[in-house]
């Protein structure tokens, strides 16, 4: 593993998104209860994916990656409305956003 | 090279303390605002790598929508967040003993990640140098015509998601007065006009 300082390669890049990644992942244990910040968390390990495939987009000289970033950022818009959605619905009904109080359908 | 390799590492540090404050923040809002300093610094870095439309992209969708929403959100609703904090930090050396494990895997992945021989000759789309187009042209050149399907199938998506967000956060509260149009319709002039004969030179 070669990491010089001063020539940014790719895995800069993918060790960085990594980074991310990890941090999304232990941000959905630290705040085990707040769904608010959970949904942040994944908006986190979406980013850290993007930057994963522009990355190999740009050093690969493919420009597929970055279209799929981009189908990427529709669906995360789309997780976040419908999350959030859910959430407010959910409050209204219980009065919390706890999480432990999501497991009304527990059979 | 070396402006290069400044602004990766400024972006990038920005990048990874932001995130770890997003998630290690007491006050939503807090988080919520690291969450939009992270995304300026991620299109920092797509522009680095030569992504203009995407780093804009993600200014725009998320800085100006998504970010947004989850402000909304977190003001509209009337959450205790202390009560929220309180046992969490029961999970960290679980979460702590996780990330270390999925990172080390990423970084043994992606430390020493080199192409296939042959990679380099199996492009789908290659990139065409930016004298000739922009990457914004490019992009769309690629997304209108080999990627269309899916092009259309995204924007469903996000018809599909903006409609049940809608029927999620609707309700009909009681006690509203509420255009009705069809009740509108249904009315008849002897329904809600009666007219009487009135007798001449009686009146006070």
């Amino acid at each position: 593993m070669e990491l010089e300082l001063l020539s940014v390669g790719m895995s800069h890049y993918l060790i960085l998104a990594g980074l991310l990644f990890t941090m999304g992942v232990f941000g959905i244990f630290l705040n085990r209860k707040n769904v608010i910040v959970i949904l942040m968390s994944i908006e986190l390990m979406l980013l850290a994916v993007n930057i994963n495939f522009v990355t190999f987009s740009a050093y690969l000289g493919d420009l597929t990656g970055q279209v799929f970033a981009l189908f990427i950022l529709t669906v995360a818009a789309a997780e976040a409305a419908i999350g959030l959605a859910i959430l407010v619905t959910f409050f209204r009904n219980k009065g919390s956003i706890a999480v432990e109080d999501l497991a009304e359908m527990k059979g | 090279m070396v402006v290069q390799a400044l602004a990766f590492y400024l972006f990038a540090s920005i990048l990874v303390l932001s995130a770890f404050f997003v998630i290690t923040a007491r006050n939503p809002v807090h988080s919520v605002l690291f969450l939009i300093l992270s995304f300026f610094n991620a299109a920092g870095l797509f522009v680095l790598l030569g992504a203009e439309f995407i780093a804009l992209t993600l200014v725009i969708v998320y800085v100006g929508a998504v970010a947004v929403l989850f402000l909304f959100v977190v003001m509209m609703l009337d959450i205790s967040f202390a009560d929220l904090r309180k046992g969490a930090m029961q999970y960290v050396p679980m979460g702590l003993v996780i990330g270390a494990i999925i990172l080390t895997e990423l970084v043994m992945l992606f430390g020493a990640w080199q192409f296939a021989p042959g990679a380099g000759q199996n492009l789908a789309v290659p990139v065409v140098e930016l004298v000739d187009v922009t990457n914004t042209e490019a992009l769309g050149q690629v997304l209108y015509t080999n990627y269309v399907l899916a092009f259309q199938v995204a924007g469903l998506i996000l018809f599909i998601a903006m409609i049940g967000a809608i029927v999620l956060t609707h309700r009909r509260r009681p006690g509203i007065r509420r255009q009705v149009v069809s009740k509108q319709q249904a009315v008849r002039g002897e329904d809600v006009i009666e007219i009487r004969k009135v007798t001449t030179g009686t009146g006070a």
